[in-house]
Protein backbone atom coordinates (compact mmCIF):
# COMPACT_ATOMS: atom_id res chain seq x y z
CA UNK A 1 0.00 0.00 0.00
CA UNK A 2 1.17 3.56 -1.09
CA UNK A 3 -0.14 6.85 -0.65
CA UNK A 4 0.23 9.74 -2.27
CA UNK A 5 -0.26 13.39 -1.55
CA UNK A 6 1.13 15.99 -3.63
CA UNK A 7 1.02 19.95 -3.22
CA UNK A 8 2.03 22.43 -5.77
CA UNK A 9 3.44 25.46 -5.30
CA UNK A 10 4.38 28.44 -7.73
CA UNK A 11 7.55 26.02 -9.39
CA UNK A 12 7.49 23.16 -7.07
CA UNK A 13 5.76 20.23 -5.73
CA UNK A 14 6.07 18.25 -2.85
CA UNK A 15 5.27 14.53 -3.02
CA UNK A 16 4.40 13.19 0.65
CA UNK A 17 4.25 9.18 0.39
CA UNK A 18 3.35 6.49 2.76
CA UNK A 19 3.41 3.26 3.12
CA UNK A 20 6.16 0.95 0.39
CA UNK A 21 6.98 1.79 -2.62
CA UNK A 22 7.08 -1.90 -4.36
CA UNK A 23 6.83 -2.97 -8.00
CA UNK A 24 2.75 -2.72 -7.97
CA UNK A 25 2.10 0.60 -6.17
CA UNK A 26 5.17 2.53 -7.91
CA UNK A 27 3.56 2.41 -11.12
CA UNK A 28 0.46 3.83 -10.07
CA UNK A 29 2.92 6.38 -8.56
CA UNK A 30 4.48 6.98 -11.58
CA UNK A 31 1.39 7.50 -13.89
CA UNK A 32 0.07 9.87 -10.42
CA UNK A 33 3.04 12.20 -10.60
CA UNK A 34 3.96 11.94 -14.43
CA UNK A 35 2.40 15.92 -14.72
CA UNK A 36 4.07 17.56 -12.04
CA UNK A 37 7.71 15.90 -12.66
CA UNK A 38 6.90 17.56 -16.37
CA UNK A 39 6.04 21.16 -14.96
CA UNK A 40 7.65 21.60 -11.66
CA UNK A 41 10.99 23.08 -12.06
CA UNK A 42 11.18 21.48 -8.21
CA UNK A 43 10.59 18.03 -7.38
CA UNK A 44 10.20 17.26 -3.39
CA UNK A 45 9.73 13.60 -1.83
CA UNK A 46 9.08 13.28 1.92
CA UNK A 47 10.05 9.92 2.55
CA UNK A 48 8.98 10.01 6.57
CA UNK A 49 6.29 7.91 6.42
CA UNK A 50 7.97 5.59 3.54
CA UNK A 51 8.74 2.47 5.04
CA UNK A 52 9.92 0.09 2.25
CA UNK A 53 11.26 0.69 -1.37
CA UNK A 54 12.37 -2.22 -3.14
CA UNK A 55 14.27 -1.91 -6.92
CA UNK A 56 11.51 -0.65 -8.64
CA UNK A 57 11.22 2.64 -6.48
CA UNK A 58 14.79 3.09 -7.28
CA UNK A 59 14.17 3.19 -10.54
CA UNK A 60 11.32 5.45 -10.75
CA UNK A 61 13.93 8.02 -8.44
CA UNK A 62 16.67 7.58 -10.78
CA UNK A 63 14.43 8.15 -13.82
CA UNK A 64 13.23 11.63 -12.32
CA UNK A 65 16.49 12.50 -11.10
CA UNK A 66 18.18 11.69 -14.73
CA UNK A 67 14.75 14.22 -16.27
CA UNK A 68 15.48 16.86 -13.71
CA UNK A 69 19.39 17.10 -13.27
CA UNK A 70 19.32 19.43 -17.01
CA UNK A 71 15.87 21.41 -15.97
CA UNK A 72 15.18 21.23 -12.27
CA UNK A 73 16.06 19.99 -8.72
CA UNK A 74 14.77 16.97 -7.29
CA UNK A 75 15.62 16.32 -3.26
CA UNK A 76 14.07 13.83 -0.77
CA UNK A 77 13.64 14.98 3.00
CA UNK A 78 13.28 12.80 6.11
CA UNK A 79 14.67 9.49 5.13
CA UNK A 80 14.66 6.79 7.63
CA UNK A 81 17.47 4.63 8.71
CA UNK A 82 15.76 1.81 7.03
CA UNK A 83 15.64 3.52 3.66
CA UNK A 84 18.67 5.25 3.67
CA UNK A 85 20.42 1.77 4.07
CA UNK A 86 18.83 0.37 0.84
CA UNK A 87 20.60 3.86 -0.63
CA UNK A 88 23.57 3.03 0.34
CA UNK A 89 23.58 -0.45 -0.25
CA UNK A 90 22.94 0.72 -3.92
CA UNK A 91 25.24 3.93 -4.44
CA UNK A 92 22.01 5.98 -4.24
CA UNK A 93 23.15 8.05 -1.24
CA UNK A 94 25.77 9.58 -3.83
CA UNK A 95 23.51 10.11 -6.46
CA UNK A 96 20.43 11.57 -4.73
CA UNK A 97 20.24 14.89 -2.97
CA UNK A 98 19.30 13.82 0.58
CA UNK A 99 17.98 16.39 3.21
CA UNK B 1 11.75 -27.47 11.62
CA UNK B 2 8.68 -24.88 10.67
CA UNK B 3 8.06 -25.27 6.84
CA UNK B 4 5.00 -24.46 4.62
CA UNK B 5 4.58 -23.66 0.88
CA UNK B 6 2.25 -21.86 -1.01
CA UNK B 7 1.85 -22.62 -4.79
CA UNK B 8 0.14 -19.05 -6.65
CA UNK B 9 -0.23 -17.97 -10.35
CA UNK B 10 2.98 -16.11 -11.01
CA UNK B 11 2.07 -12.49 -11.78
CA UNK B 12 3.41 -9.31 -10.27
CA UNK B 13 -0.26 -7.95 -8.95
CA UNK B 14 0.08 -11.62 -6.18
CA UNK B 15 3.34 -10.03 -4.97
CA UNK B 16 1.23 -9.01 -1.86
CA UNK B 17 0.22 -12.75 -0.95
CA UNK B 18 3.59 -13.86 -1.24
CA UNK B 19 4.92 -10.76 0.94
CA UNK B 20 1.98 -11.91 3.16
CA UNK B 21 2.92 -15.17 3.68
CA UNK B 22 6.48 -14.71 4.16
CA UNK B 23 5.93 -12.42 6.70
CA UNK B 24 3.47 -14.60 8.40
CA UNK B 25 5.71 -17.30 8.81
CA UNK B 26 8.40 -14.92 10.48
CA UNK B 27 5.32 -13.81 12.84
CA UNK B 28 6.55 -16.30 15.91
CA UNK B 29 10.08 -15.82 15.45
CA UNK B 30 10.53 -11.83 16.76
CA UNK B 31 12.64 -11.31 12.99
CA UNK B 32 13.99 -7.52 13.83
CA UNK B 33 12.09 -4.96 11.50
CA UNK B 34 15.58 -5.01 9.46
CA UNK B 35 16.12 -8.28 8.22
CA UNK B 36 12.55 -8.68 7.67
CA UNK B 37 12.92 -5.35 5.06
CA UNK B 38 15.52 -7.19 3.67
CA UNK B 39 13.70 -10.08 3.55
CA UNK B 40 10.98 -8.89 1.47
CA UNK B 41 13.01 -7.08 -1.08
CA UNK B 42 14.30 -10.26 -1.62
CA UNK B 43 11.41 -12.17 -2.07
CA UNK B 44 10.11 -9.31 -4.08
CA UNK B 45 12.80 -9.30 -6.71
CA UNK B 46 12.83 -13.19 -7.18
CA UNK B 47 9.01 -12.80 -7.35
CA UNK B 48 8.44 -10.61 -9.61
CA UNK B 49 11.49 -11.80 -12.05
CA UNK B 50 9.35 -14.93 -12.04
CA UNK B 51 6.19 -12.97 -12.59
CA UNK B 52 7.95 -11.21 -15.75
CA UNK B 53 10.45 -13.58 -17.54
CA UNK B 54 9.57 -17.29 -16.71
CA UNK B 55 6.63 -18.36 -18.45
CA UNK B 56 7.08 -15.24 -21.44
CA UNK B 57 3.44 -14.71 -22.46
CA UNK B 58 2.09 -17.70 -21.27
CA UNK B 59 0.62 -18.30 -17.66
CA UNK B 60 2.26 -20.61 -15.10
CA UNK B 61 2.58 -20.84 -11.71
CA UNK B 62 5.29 -20.35 -8.86
CA UNK B 63 5.42 -22.30 -5.29
CA UNK B 64 7.13 -20.15 -2.52
CA UNK B 65 8.49 -22.80 0.45
CA UNK B 66 9.23 -21.14 3.52
CA UNK B 67 11.20 -23.46 6.15
CA UNK B 68 12.39 -22.18 9.40
CA UNK B 69 14.94 -23.94 11.24
CA UNK B 70 16.31 -22.81 15.00
CA UNK B 71 19.50 -22.53 16.24
CA UNK B 72 20.11 -20.22 14.86
CA UNK B 73 16.96 -19.05 13.60
CA UNK B 74 17.18 -19.79 10.03
CA UNK B 75 14.74 -19.05 7.35
CA UNK B 76 14.75 -20.77 4.21
CA UNK B 77 12.92 -19.69 1.15
CA UNK B 78 12.98 -21.82 -2.12
CA UNK B 79 10.80 -20.33 -5.20
CA UNK B 80 10.14 -22.72 -7.59
CA UNK B 81 8.83 -22.47 -11.49
CA UNK B 82 8.54 -24.53 -14.69
CA UNK B 83 9.40 -21.99 -16.81
CA UNK B 84 11.97 -21.03 -19.57
CA UNK B 85 15.64 -22.08 -17.71
CA UNK B 86 17.08 -18.64 -16.25
CA UNK B 87 19.82 -18.01 -13.48
CA UNK B 88 19.51 -14.71 -12.59
CA UNK B 89 22.70 -15.14 -9.94
CA UNK B 90 24.96 -15.30 -13.70
CA UNK B 91 23.74 -11.19 -14.75
CA UNK B 92 27.10 -9.37 -13.99
CA UNK B 93 26.46 -7.12 -10.79
CA UNK B 94 25.68 -3.08 -11.72
CA UNK B 95 28.34 -0.60 -11.08
CA UNK B 96 26.98 1.26 -7.59
CA UNK B 97 30.15 3.92 -7.94
CA UNK B 98 28.43 5.58 -11.19
CA UNK B 99 26.85 8.82 -11.38
CA UNK B 100 22.90 9.16 -12.50
CA UNK B 101 23.28 9.63 -15.76
CA UNK B 102 25.71 6.84 -16.51
CA UNK B 103 23.66 4.70 -14.58
CA UNK B 104 21.60 1.61 -16.09
CA UNK B 105 18.36 0.92 -14.36
CA UNK B 106 18.80 -2.74 -14.44
CA UNK B 107 20.06 -5.60 -12.28
CA UNK B 108 19.94 -3.53 -8.83
CA UNK B 109 17.17 -6.19 -7.52
CA UNK B 110 19.18 -9.09 -7.86
CA UNK B 111 22.19 -6.69 -6.43
CA UNK B 112 20.71 -6.41 -2.93
CA UNK B 113 19.26 -9.98 -2.45
CA UNK B 114 22.91 -11.43 -3.08
CA UNK B 115 24.40 -8.55 -0.58
CA UNK B 116 21.27 -9.08 1.95
CA UNK B 117 21.23 -12.77 2.62
CA UNK B 118 23.33 -14.74 3.75
CA UNK B 119 23.23 -17.12 0.57
CA UNK B 120 21.43 -16.95 -2.78
CA UNK B 121 21.60 -20.22 -4.96
CA UNK B 122 20.34 -21.44 -8.37
CA UNK B 123 19.85 -24.75 -9.44
CA UNK B 124 17.72 -26.08 -12.65
CA UNK B 125 16.74 -29.28 -11.71
CA UNK B 126 13.64 -31.55 -13.07
CA UNK B 127 12.23 -29.18 -15.48
CA UNK B 128 12.32 -26.32 -12.68
CA UNK B 129 14.23 -22.92 -11.97
CA UNK B 130 14.51 -23.83 -8.24
CA UNK B 131 16.33 -20.41 -6.42
CA UNK B 132 17.12 -20.41 -2.64
CA UNK B 133 17.37 -17.41 -0.13
CA UNK B 134 19.01 -17.97 3.26
CA UNK B 135 19.49 -15.63 5.82
CA UNK B 136 19.80 -16.08 9.85
CA UNK B 137 17.14 -13.95 11.87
Amino acid sequence: MLNIQQTNENDQVIITLEGEMDTVSTPVLEKEIKDSIETAKEIVFDFEKLTYISSAGLRLLLSIQKKKSQTGHMKLLHVSDSIMEVFEMTGFDSILTIE
Amino acid sequence: MDRAELEIEAVVDNLPLVTEFIESRLEAFDCPPRTQMQINIAVEEIFVNIAHYAYGKEKGTATVRAEISEDPVTVTITFMDHGIPYDPLSKEDPDVTLSAEERDIGGLGIFMTKKTMDDVSYEYRNGQNILTLKKKL
